[in-house]
């Protein structure tokens, strides 16, 4: 194939060739590009065969048995009330605890996104400014995305403590009231996304940085000999170029906010009152402490089919905007 | 767009004498700016690092009393450490995560530039439809797993076992694809050549392709090595015995068995964090590098 292929970007008409020199390359051609053998078919699957297995048997059979199991009364204690239909869908779709957990979780992904996506690119295009000290940038904002998620949990909900964390110190030597950060309905999901945004940012930034630096150096020079301030070059040059960039990490971050569990589990638990439960963990919730792996299974697939919504929508708008 | 890249020369020979002086004004005001800007940020990213160092090398007592002190007046004390080190089980779980991290690195590796390579290179028949249902396998949630995997490893006995730490997560659909598309980019005459003199599939595999990949792999094992030390949900569950633990999942069963010891909690916090941070320091260059090329495939 490839030896086909070369000359043609050159423009040599192909077939101009000498034929003495191409016979040996049109060989090797013919046996790579000859129709499927036997020997091919082979070889493909076993190269294929490890990861298939462990595809087949760790992902696509759970998927068979968690689809079956949803129709079923099966308990974690090994009771299992059989073949019981749509009844756990049914029992889900009434379940005000479950729509709650659904609730949380998108306003989550909401509130979480938009700081993800935004200050990720702010910090990405001011160290592209040409700052000093590349790596102590990329240091201080990156690292944290290294950190287990227990481990900035215990960080945060030390911070929130109410009369020994750093936050509410802050607070009160600037003469502002302190926060229950943890125990008020309405502050607890924002003081989640605050540690979400501290530990993951630093990936969007870098993805950011990478993408800011393919950037060719040639547009700015010619904006700026243009008489483009350096707003204006933002605007009109980085914005409009980062834009596949943008399109996938509000993507991959929606689909990641989605999944939200580790750190709503370890700093609220939940709490205070389911508030700030999402809906993995209530999934977790339901099968682990609840026993009921049925149930649990079938809200598994209510939330799957959530995230096949969402995915579908996005790949409709981006269809719609490169079109 | 023609046209302007065609009247650019002129605009330079005649803007550009006038534009410099004003230009080199500009230019460092807004990036002294940016930096002061940045630099204040990047402190702030530092705090929660400081903080917990500085509560980790307090007393309990100096660590629970009002109001709270940066530098404590009974001096700094190193307690908090040697009493989570020398009780804890952080050293165990430490070789936990990096044993299983490993393990689930090494075997991803191995059979997903195994099938990469299959179709990339291979014409066998069902390639595109394997391919296809490989990339479909990215929008599968892990959560929506977890319930019916703890009844197969319960049933395959395996709960509590490096085996169910490991065995699930080797699959890594995005990093297929990242693969696939890295061997596409190689030239095939290399190959083609050791075919010729009659090389084995698998030998033109291990010694051609392989080594040409290294970036790509070592980006790939980079990605797939983080994700798995931080793994929480699945080790959470597929795991009690504690001497099984990995240090995420262990460093939460800490934190509700000493309560209220916040020097000890943070103590241990810093030291789950530090094996991760020493590699990453001196790595750096490599893992930014294999986050930025692997991040957009999908995390």
């Amino acid at each position: 194939m490839s030896t086909v292929r070369i000359p043609a970007p050159t423009g040599e008409p192909a077939p101009a060739a000498p034929p003495a020199k191409t016979s040996p390359g049109k060989r090797s051609t013919a046996r790579l590009a000859r129709p499927r053998s036997r020997r091919d078919n082979i070889h493909g699957w076993a190269f294929s065969a490890p990861f298939l297995a462990f595809f087949l048997m760790f992902l696509v059979w759970p998927m068979i048995s968690g689809a079956y199991m949803s129709l079923t009364g099966k308990s974690l204690t090994g009771a299992n009330s059989g073949f019981i239909g749509l009844a756990n869908y049914a029992e889900a779709f009434g379940d005000s605890d479950m729509w709650r957990s659904l609730g949380n979780t998108l306003y989550f992904t909401l509130i979480s996104t938009v700081p993800l996506v935004v200050i990720a690119l702010a910090l990405a295009a001011l160290v592209n400014m040409g700052l000093p000290a590349q790596w102590l940038w990329r240091l201080s904002f990156f690292s944290p995305f290294l950190l287990a998620s227990t481990v900035v949990s215990l960080f945060f909900a030390w911070m929130y403590n109410p009369e020994l964390g750093l936050f509410n110190d802050v607070l009160v030597k600037l003469g502002i009231p302190p926060v229950a950060w943890l125990n008020d309905p309405a502050v607890a999901m924002w003081a989640v996304v605050i540690a979400t945004v501290w530990w993951t940012v630093g990936f969007n930034f870098l993805l950011y940085l990478a993408a800011l630096q393919n950037i060719p150096q040639q547009h700015y020079e010619a904006a700026s000999l243009d008489g483009a301030g350096g707003w204006r070059q933002f605007f009109s040059i980085s914005l409009p170029q980062l834009g596949p960039t943008t399109v996938m990490i509000v993507i991959l971050q929606i689909l990641a906010s989605l999944k939200v569990f580790d750190q709503i589990y370890q700093i609220t638990a939940g709490g205070p009152g389911g508030a700030t439960r999402s809906i993995v963990q209530y999934i977790f919730e339901a099968g682990f402490t609840g026993y009921r792996l049925g149930y649990s299974a079938a809200i598994s697939y209510i939330f799957f089919g959530l995230i096949l919504f969402i995915a579908l929508v996005q790949v409709f708008i981006t269809r719609k905007r490169s079109a | 767009m023609a046209t302007n890249t065609l009247s650019r020369p002129a605009l330079r020979l005649k803007g550009s004498v006038a534009d410099i002086p004003a230009r080199r004004k500009r230019a460092p005001l807004s990036r002294i700016l940016a930096t002061v800007i940045v630099a204040v940020l990047a402190v702030a990213w530092l705090i929660p690092f400081a903080w917990a160092t500085l509560t980790a090398l307090k007393s309990e007592t100096e660590a629970a009393s009002t109001p709270i002190s940066w530098i404590p007046a009974s001096g700094f004390t190193l307690d908090a450490f040697t009493k989570v080190l020398g009780s804890g089980n952080i050293p165990t779980w430490t070789l936990n995560s990096l044993f299983t991290s490993a393990a689930i690195t090494a075997i991803t590796l191995v059979i997903s530039a195994s099938v990469a390579y299959a179709i990339s290179r291979i014409d066998f028949r069902g390639k595109d439809l394997l391919m296809g249902v490989i990339i479909a396998s990215i929008i599968v949630p892990p959560p929506v797993l977890i319930i019916p995997l703890f009844q197969q490893m319960q049933s395959l006995n395996l709960i509590d076992t490096y085996w169910a730490l490991i065995l699930p997560q080797v699959i890594h659909s995005p990093m297929v694809f990242v693969l696939k598309k890295f061997f596409d980019q190689i030239p095939r005459e290399l190959e083609e050549a050791a075919l010729m003199d009659g090389a084995s599939r698998l030998r033109i595999f291990t010694t051609i392709v392989l080594p040409l990949s290294r970036p790509i792999l070592a980006a790939v094992a980079i990605f797939v090595f983080i994700g798995a030390w931080n793994n929480f949900l699945w080790p959470f569950i597929a795991t009690n015995d504690s001497s099984l633990l990995t240090l995420p999942v262990g460093l939460q069963t800490i934190k509700s068995a000493y309560g209220i010891q916040y020097a000890q909690n943070m103590a241990s916090a810093l030291l789950a964090a530090l094996p991760l941070i020493l590699v990453f320091l001196f790595f750096q260059r490599q893992i930014i590098k294999g986050v930025a090329t692997t991040g957009l495939a999908g995390t």
